[in-house]
């Protein structure tokens, strides 16, 4: 079976092509068009077992600060990062567990705000320290 | 009204401004920044994606790690922060430069200083400036506008939306606005190719599902209150096709159709600016046509990585600290865009030492080569394995190659891709 | 309701404001209502905001002798009310020689009206008159009383000076329907409100004819005559001194070059009619014919310079202006048909309009504590660096810059808050946040903040303009 892919490991953008023998074990493929070992990397990845960096922001607890808060001109949400790329076929899932979440503050720059997310061994924390 | 002194005053807080302070202070100079919002960081602060940092902290962090850990820098050190302060004027045509600001806190401010670093970064082309026809409906927004209203107050802007311009704004826009809930329906581009990052094609468009429509051009957009949709035609050998035009519905529109240096205050304070690039003429110290007031980041030109922006700022500022010191270019040599280059910054480099200059190709191309003349002889030739217009390249001239450059007084570089 | 109003003015553009305000000096009981979110949202906020030279129609004409009028008027007014006014003059460009024939018939005309100050100038005395002018101009004529003036500004005191007097207004109420008796006019909203008031008079621009027929009033048809413009940059090379006009066609005066009293350029209107009032659109054929006729007149307007384009839409009826008592019902004066030079003529029609309600029986009674003027509104912008200091020290909401593009700063969003309003477009048009360069690019999360502070008025409820037009669709 044939497969092509755009590397996007570095800002050539080389145009991938991946031959995998039918019957073959999962793993096996030949990568082409790759003018670094980084795009065969890449591919192996990105077909096995793809991942995506999320980034997104959190909600901040409001507690007693009510009306006050929504209105007070300082930022409303709290961005976060998983420490790592994660499996691709679970960030819907990483992202509604990231929507529930009400970060109290104050709030330091790396603070764990879910550790272990969906148990597969990353987490997730926060970018920013706010006050 | 309050009025202090310092040696210098750095007009922007984003990391252009932080990272000039930083090399002015550190050359022992005494340093003012004043930045318009309560917080240090500039643009970084609403751009919650990673991509940056690869080179300056061999990392890829996202913006809000990068501003902090800049402006974590600069709390150690005695550089005097001015937050939510606006700066009104800036009168730079003498020795002594006066820059007039405002703060709640504060009032109207005067401040003096021998040397001014322009670091107001840019603003976002908007529909007025691409001049797309149609009614004025709300749901129309810049996409950095969109960015901030979704990740720093936490609205949702829209829920079915087409994004005008694939440039690495809008593509990052397509996957936030996805990863939000909302439907991104298409990325329209009037070039035949994007103009943003592979990279950001790959995972924020394909990742999704988005279509990309390259030469297309929006013909309209429809609504009466809020927007109902968008009319896009395509563009066939160089000819709008008017008849071949198609609509997409929506209640969002978000545009991300290019960057504007914000040279407003520059421009009136007398700073002759560059049309090719929208930002000040400057010298190979970084020094514009007013002495004294340099220019960095991108209020001098639009960049596309941070890590440059850093790299050109703290030279900004270890240009302007030698400069108070006395120091002067010795002799320049003009720098002049050739063929497939659209400019090329600092216009002028000084054969005695390293010189970096920023340039931005005009075609796309695989294996390309960067050619540096003067009057037809080769000086420099340099391998760059792709080019395309929106990724910046660097170039360094030293000693070695420009001690061969002429020595006449009106001699001249040119910068040209092949 | 309650009582019943005097009078019930219908429509609050530049009309109804000058009516209302002048009627506001009397012991009345006056309703303002329009259907809008805010006043001066329909055709005063689209048009190239000039106080004519008196020399376009001839004196036949009502809107001749109005436009002669109202133009007097408005040195008084700016003095007493806070809007941007100034006479910087009007020169009409002849292009070719034959086109001196047309700006010689313009120059009697303007003679004919008793216009102070017209006069025909050679080739040499139009480009120092204005340097800016193509050096193709053979010569034309110069105006000098004709001016500038910030039309939404100017309808904004208006309607505020009256309400100090007493006017009551009602926004958001779209008439629906009428009837009469007991001398009486019962008038219904859209949404249920209704009111009484003894006279009414309809000066509801583009709807005007609607509203008639729903009181069973004369049936005329107002056709919509659409004016697109593109707005350039404050820093453009193409700012003239005066008001630039070509030789006018049938139909209209042209497209013309305008510096604005804030200091952007205006260039346009096109003129084409429309079936649908509603549709303000620009288009792009229209835009291109924009830039092309303003860089015959002054060759340094640029596109690269533009920073926005709008249309707005003429109410054309006839060759003249429809200001009468209605011969059909009782109690009703129509305001119909007024476009240019309807802005110039809008402070003498409230005289009129004022005389034809004492005509038709209303007794008109001075109001001794009148107080003609509204307290001015410190714009920082306005204000030198002490001045602006010291405002600091008392409100530090002026130290606070919203709009960075034009200066406008949270004190003044605020005072166009408090003064009702309450949309996006009407906090543009008070402070001229949103306006400038980057069209609210940077500003506009602010001014949400600030609204949603000031009102307690929820994110969903945030409109652009009133109606559907909400700003954002959720919450995070």
């Amino acid at each position: 079976m044939r497969q092509e892919l755009t590397c996007i490991t570095c800002p050539m953008g080389c145009h991938l092509t991946i031959e995998r023998p039918d019957g073959g074990a999962e793993g096996e493929m030949a990568v082409t068009g790759n003018r670094c070992p980084r795009g065969a990397a890449y591919a192996r990845e990105e077909l096995l077992a793809p991942k995506r960096t999320v980034t997104a922001t959190c909600r901040i607890h409001r507690g007693g600060a009510g009306a006050s808060f929504e209105t007070s001109g300082g930022p409303r949400r709290v961005p976060c990062r998983t420490r790592a790329p994660f499996p691709k076929e679970r960030v819907n899932e990483l992202l509604a567990a990231i929507y529930k979440l009400e970060v109290n503050l104050p709030v330091e720059r790396g603070a764990v705000l879910i550790k272990d997310a969906l148990g597969l061994g990353i987490d997730v924390v926060a970018t920013r320290t706010l006050h | 009204m309050k009025e202090l002194s310092f040696d210098s005053v750095v007009i922007g807080g984003g990391a252009a401004g932080m990272a000039a302070a930083l090399e002015l202070e550190a050359a022992g100079k005494s340093v003012a920044v004043i930045e318009r919002e309560e917080r240090l960081g500039g643009i970084l602060t609403q751009c919650v994606h990673n991509g940056f940092g690869l080179i300056e902290f061999n990392e890829e962090l996202t913006g809000p790690e990068f501003a902090e850990r800049f402006e974590e820098k600069l709390a150690g050190r005695p550089i005097q922060a001015f937050c939510g302060c606006t700066v009104l004027e800036l009168d730079a045509a003498g020795i002594e430069k006066v820059v007039t600001c405002v703060s709640p806190k504060q009032g109207v401010m005067r401040l003096s200083c021998r040397v001014v670093i322009l670091a107001m970064g840019c603003r976002e082309r908007n529909r007025g400036n691409i001049r797309i026809p149609g009614s004025r409906p709300a749901g129309i927004f810049t996409a950095g506008l969109a960015q901030r209203l979704v990740n720093v107050e936490g609205y949702v802007p829209g829920k079915e939306c087409v994004i005008i311009g694939s440039g690495d704004i809008g593509l990052i826009m397509a996957r936030r606005m996805s990863w939000i809930g909302c439907k991104v329906h298409a990325v329209i581009e009037i070039m035949p190719y994007p103009s943003g990052l592979t990279r950001n094609i790959v995972q924020c468009l394909k990742d999704f599902g988005i279509p990309l429509y390259l030469s297309h051009l929006t013909t309209d957009i429809f609504g009466r209150d809020r927007v109902e949709g968008i009319e896009v035609a395509p563009i066939e050998n160089g000819a709008l096709m008017t008849e071949k035009a198609f609509k997409i519905p929506c209640d969002t529109v978000l545009l991300s159709v290019g960057l504007v240096p914000e040279n407003e205050l520059s421009r009136m304070a007398g700073v002759s600016i560059n049309p090719m690039t929208n930002g000040p003429w400057v010298d190979s110290y970084l020094m514009t046509s007013l002495s004294g007031v340099f220019a960095c980041g991108n209020v001098l030109h639009v960049h596309d990585l941070v890590d440059f922006v850093v790299e050109e700022s703290r030279r900004a500022g270890r240009f302007a600290a030698a400069w108070l010191g006395g120091s002067r270019p010795v002799r320049e040599l003009r720098v002049k865009a050739g063929s497939n280059v659209r400019y090329v910054a600092p216009s002028r480099v000084e054969p005695g030492r390293d010189n970096k200059l920023y340039l931005r190709s005009m075609i796309v191309k695989n294996d390309a080569l960067l050619e540096v003349k003067q009057g037809g002889k080769l000086l420099r030739s340099q391998k760059k394995n792709h080019v395309q217009p929106s990724e910046m390249l660097t170039l360094e001239l030293g000693e070695k190659e420009l001690g061969a450059a002429s020595g006449m007084p009106d001699a001249s570089l040119e910068v040209s891709i092949q | 309701m309650g009582g019943c109003f005097d009078v019930a003015i219908i429509g609050a553009g530049v009309c109804g404001a000058n009516i209302a305000r002048r009627l506001s000096s009397y012991e009345l009981d006056v309703a303002l209502v329009e259907k809008e979110a805010d006043v001066s949202f329909g055709v005063s906020k689209a048009n190239s905001g000039i106080v004519h030279g008196g020399f376009h129609h001839n004196k036949k004409y009502l809107k001749a002798r109005l436009e002669i009028q109202g133009a007097m008027m408005f040195d008084r007014l700016k003095v007493e009310l806070d809007f941007p006014f100034a006479r910087c003059g009007i020169v009409v460009v002849a292009l070719h020689e034959d086109e001196m024939r047309a700006v010689e018939q313009l120059y009697a005309q303007g003679v004919e009206n008793g216009v102070i100050g017209i006069e025909m100038c050679s080739a040499e005395r139009m480009l120092e008159l204005e340097p800016k002018l193509s050096r193709d101009a053979m010569g034309g004529l110069y105006a000098p009383g004709g001016g500038i003036v910030e039309p939404y500004r100017f309808v904004f005191s208006l309607v505020e000076s009256a309400t100090k007097n007493g006017l009551q207004l009602f926004t958001d109420w779209k008439v629906a329907a009428a009837e009469r008796s007991d001398d009486e006019w019962t008038v219904h909203a859209e949404d249920g409100r209704s009111l009484r008031a003894r006279y009414v008079v309809n000066c509801a621009g583009l709807y005007a004819d609607e509203v008639s027929r729903i009181f069973g009033a004369e049936d005329y048809t107002i056709k919509g005559r659409k004016g697109e413009y593109y707005l350039l940059d404050k820093l453009t090379k193409s700012k003239p001194n005066r008001v630039v006009f070509p030789v006018p066609t049938s139909i209209s005066k042209g497209m013309l070059v305008v510096p604005t009293v804030e200091g952007t350029v205006l260039i346009g209107p096109t003129a084409s009619a429309v079936d649908d009032k509603d549709n303000a659109a620009t288009t792009r054929t229209e835009l291109e014919t924009i830039l092309r006729s303003a860089r015959n007149m002054v060759p340094d307007v640029s596109e690269t310079d533009v920073i926005t384009s709008f249309a707005g839409i003429r109410p054309t009826l006839g060759e003249d202006y429809y200001i009468d008592a209605s011969a059909k019902v009782p109690a009703f004066i129509q305001v119909a048909g007024i476009q240019s030079p309807g802005l110039t003529a809008s402070p003498a029609i409230g005289e009129y309009v004022k005389d034809l309600l004492k005509k038709a029986g209303l007794k008109l009674v001075e109001k001794a504590d009148w107080d003609p003027c509204i307290e001015k509104s410190p714009r920082a912008r306005e204000l030198s660096a002490f001045e602006l200091d010291k405002l600091i020290a008392e409100n530090p909401e002026y130290g606070e810059v919203v709009c960075r593009c034009e200066r406008v700063t949270e004190a003044e969003i605020v005072a166009a808050i408090r003064r009702g309003h309450t949309t996006l477009d009407g906090i543009k048009y008070f402070t001229r946040a949103q306006m400038g360069r980057c069209q609210g690019g940077f500003c506009t999360y602010k001014i949400i903040k600030i609204l949603m502070r000031e009102t307690g008025m929820s994110w969903d409820a945030i409109t652009k303009h009133g109606r559907e037009s909400t700003v954002l669709r959720g919450e995070l």
